[in-house]
């Protein structure tokens, strides 16, 4: 299954529920205000961090781009993809679970 | 005019996923025209409206970042940013826009506009205001 999550970490609860009900196996993309939650040295670092250990996490680069995260800024391991990549992940997966 | 009131734009919420950021700049830039003691906070995710480097070109929407340098045209010279809010998010002042301002009392020397003060600083600016404005 693909997960999004489009929210702020430091402004809503979606990728801590997320993380929490996530198999694994499964992929997390960040979109939007979601990609603040892959910036490394933060206090959810340690967290999508670990989340690596059983899931595919990914976060679209031209959101990051709009808000001036450069990809040496990321958690390491996290894998920046476009928007060919967002629908290449959304038709591989069987399901879509955005957490709004 | 009046007398001069203290005006604090309080600034909560990252640049794009909502229109809170966008829309809080240009009450500030149009509030300008009052001639206030005007400042602005940055708490929160609002200290990811003036990270540097934001760059709209592949996601088609306006990047109005630029729009923050014109604040020092306005005599809106006085930014305080929560140092705690950079540390959690893994920034530090180095990742903000170098915005600045001239002094026109001062030889109109170039003047930097953003101060990052502690919570406990910030509260104590909230306390001073006479209004303030939540965007």
């Amino acid at each position: 299954m693909l997960h999004t999550v489009n929210k702020s970490p430091y402004d809503s609860s979606s990728l801590r529920t997320c993380l929490s009900l996530a198999k694994s196996g499964s992929d997390l993309l960040l979109i939007e205000d979601g990609v603040y939650g892959a910036l490394s040295g933060s206090v959810h670092s340690d967290s999508i961090a670990e989340a690596l250990n059983s899931l595919k996490v990914y976060a679209l680069g031209p959101d990051l781009k709009a808000r001036g995260i450069s990809e040496d800024r990321l958690v390491s391991g996290i894998q920046v993809v476009g928007y060919d990549g967002f629908v290449e992940l959304a038709t591989g997966n069987d399901k879509v679970q955005s957490w709004l | 005019m009046s007398e001069t009131k203290k005006f604090m734009y309080v600034n909560r919420h990252a640049p794009y996923g909502t229109v809170y950021a966008l829309e809080g700049l240009e009450v500030v830039l149009i509030g300008a025209a009052f001639e206030q003691d005007v400042s602005m906070a940055f708490i929160g995710d609002g200290v990811f409206q003036l990270k540097q480097g934001q760059d709209t070109v592949d996601s088609d929407m306006k990047n109005f970042s630029p729009a923050y340098r014109a604040l020092g045209d306005y005599e809106v010279n006085r930014l305080y940013v929560e140092r705690e809010s950079l540390e959690e998010r893994g920034l530090n002042e180095d990742d903000l826009m170098p915005l600045t301002w001239e002094d026109e009392d001062d030889d109109w020397a170039e003047k930097k506009s953003i101060h990052i003060v502690s919570r406990t600083q910030l509260a104590d600016l909230l306390e001073e205001q006479d209004v303030i404005l939540n965007f």
